[in-house]
């Protein structure tokens, strides 16, 4: 699978009251609303910003805090195609592969705001279209890489009913 | 090869004999949902043809967040929460009962050895009492609902020993907010932390939960502590369940070994807009304040209200300052009303609101305006956290926050404290 898109930068430590803010979250499961209001704590026009594909960037630790699903779900509703980061906080880690948003640890200092990215997953690896640099990917314990492959934990136990890895 | 904590719990759930970066799919003993992740929950629930919950007396959904329901739309997914208990018959804490931390142990869902999982990053709150219990998203509860399992990575361990005696108008809260301030919000990403040392046996169960909430804080998975006699009695008041403490081997292997010694320590307050942006109280006292806030699955215990009941009692909160007080729970506030701290608080001009979450996490009972400084004893601080992310939180014990309401300006409780 590739992914092509735009980079869109942040900091470290982004927590997911800043992915998606809690006054929003209580109020609905409608993830395309929720999707309107992803990351405007840290910049109120950044939903508008967003073309279809396109890469969150941030730096370490990226989705601390609140254990809320919509964090992810706020994301994938909002067209980004994958998040790319230094390092991921750990419930958030797994509720993004539980929903089937690729996750990918790798040096995002390679990566300015703006740059052009072509991400193979299959290979590991992030084409930096703009700067001509490759950039390594961190892989995937297997477990994870199984539920992924089911399309997320819904699907792996609409298929296996319970927890399967072999 | 000797065992941690967490390594001990995983390897006699999973029936493997595990070690930490290990993965094991293990039963659950309990599993836990609140109004802002059991929703999605459900909806995964039923999206896994999910037929019936595996335990329906191991199996609750709080309303907590946001309750009493400020809102038509929070009212609808309220709605379908209680559809949903009420259809699989598992336990349904409503509106009033308190904050879900607070319930799992103190309604005896909880003993030492257990292995819990919650819809709620603090459910790591539950390690100050010997049990395994950790955060998780809605789909992975939706399929510890189902399975009554889950998989786990056994984590690495950081083990901090914290030694010494904490002094007057020093609490639990100020330790665990310097330790976070040390470790930074990252710095235990992934493991468990495991908390040990004389300063932590000569706390109060009450005063642990405190340290073990945090732990997320720091990025821990738990916040593990051993079950001393204290831990034992504290459980055996709530719940008349077997159990088999767990203690950690002498050999176990930690990554990390952290020795502190507490005594010299002060009042620390956590500013804007980070946990671990941690400082002496002495750095930011005369910090004006408008809005204090005393509750939380953190600091809204018996003991937490009881400590600001005696700073506040006879005095008035100062003009210009608002006072907002939301028991842990049902039963803390029925203990509070019985020992005359609620009176205290209601004497000296503070808001008491219902048992829960409160004003913790920006839905309800008390979003601060724009430019605004908050004290609070809640865990986090996070720009926005209080439905305005205009306006800046700042951390501390419940001693802190009350002596601080007074004065109108952060304070140095040690100043107060009789
Ligand atoms: S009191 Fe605050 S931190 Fe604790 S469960 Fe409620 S919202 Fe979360």
């Amino acid at each position: 699978m590739r992914l092509h898109g735009r980079a869109h930068k942040f900091g470290d430590d982004v927590n997911t009251d800043y992915i998606i803010s809690g006054r929003h979250k209580f109020k609905t499961l409608d993830m395309k609303e929720l999707a309107r209001h992803v990351m405007e704590d840290l910049d109120p026009e950044f939903s508008s910003k967003v073309s279809k594909g396109d890469f969150i960037v941030a730096g370490k630790n990226f989705g601390c805090g609140s254990s809320r699903e919509q964090a992810p779900l706020a994301i994938i509703n909002a067209d980004i195609s994958a998040v790319l980061a230094k390092s991921f906080a750990r419930i958030f880690y797994r509720n993004c592969i539980n929903t089937g948003l690729p996750v990918l640890e790798c040096d995002t200092d390679l990566i300015q705001a703006g740059d052009e990215l072509e991400v193979d997953l299959a290979a590991g690896v992030i084409h930096n279209l703009t700067s001509g640099v490759d950039i390594p990917i961190k892989p995937l314990p297997p477990v994870m890489l199984k539920i992924l492959s089911d399309g997320g934990l819904v699907e792996h136990f609409k298929k296996h009913g319970t927890f399967k890895f072999d | 090869m000797g065992k941690t904590l967490a390594e001990k719990i995983l390897s006699n759930k999973s029936g493997v004999d595990a070690y930490a970066n290990e993965i094991v799919v293990a039963d659950l003993d309990f599993v836990m949902g609140q109004d802002g992740t059991s929703p999605l929950a459900i909806q995964a629930f039923r999206e896994m043809n999910g037929q019936k919950v595996f335990d329906r007396a191991r199996v609750a959904m709080v309303i907590d967040h946001s309750a009493p329901s400020p809102l038509e739309g929070v009212s609808a997914l309220h709605h379908g929460m209680r559809e949903f208990a009420a259809e699989q018959g598992v336990i349904l804490y409503d509106i009033g009962e308190g904050v879900c931390h607070q319930l799992m142990p103190e309604r005896g869902h909880v003993v030492p050895g257990d292995l819990v999982i919650g819809a709620d990053s603090h459910t790591c709150t539950y390690g100050a009492i010997n049990a395994f219990s950790t955060g998780v998203g809605s789909t992975d509860l939706a399929a510890g609902i189902i399975s009554g399992k889950l998989w786990f990575k056994v984590p690495e361990s950081i083990k901090f020993v914290l030694n010494g005696e904490l002094s007057p108008g020093v609490y639990s809260k100020d330790l665990i907010l310097y330790l976070i301030g040390q470790v930074t919000a990252d710095g235990a990403t992934y493991m468990a932390a495991e908390f040990t040392g004389s300063a932590i046996r000569a706390m109060s169960v009450e005063a642990r939960f405190t340290i073990s909430n945090m732990a997320i804080e720091m990025g821990a998975k738990v916040g593990l502590m051993e079950a001393d006699q204290k831990t034992i009695s504290w459980v055996r008041r709530h719940t008349d369940r077997p159990f088999t403490p767990v203690a950690a081997d002498p050999d176990a292997v930690y990554a990390e070994v952290r020795e502190y010694d507490v005594s010299s320590l002060g009042p620390q307050v956590a500013c804007p807009h980070t946990v671990d942006n941690v400082k002496p109280v002495e750095e930011v006292a005369g910090t004006p304040i408008q809005q204090c806030f005393i509750g939380t699955c953190t600091n809204g215990r018996l003991e937490d209200l009881r400590i600001a009941a005696d700073i506040l009692r006879g005095e008035k909160v100062n003009r210009g300052t608002r006072l907002i007080v939301a028991p842990a729970s049902r039963q803390v506030m029925l203990d509070a009303i019985a020992e005359g701290i609620i009176q205290v608080f209601l004497e000296a001009g503070a808001a008491v609101v219902t048992p829960g979450c409160g004003c913790c996490v920006g839905t309800h009972n008390g979003v601060p305006s724009d430019g605004e400084n908050v004290l609070s004893t809640a865990n986090r601080n996070f720009k926005g956290r209080m439905g305005n992310n205009k306006a800046f939180i700042y951390l501390a014990s419940p001693a802190t926050v009350a002596a601080s309401a007074l004065t109108g300006r952060i304070t140095d409780p040690r100043d107060f404290v009789k």
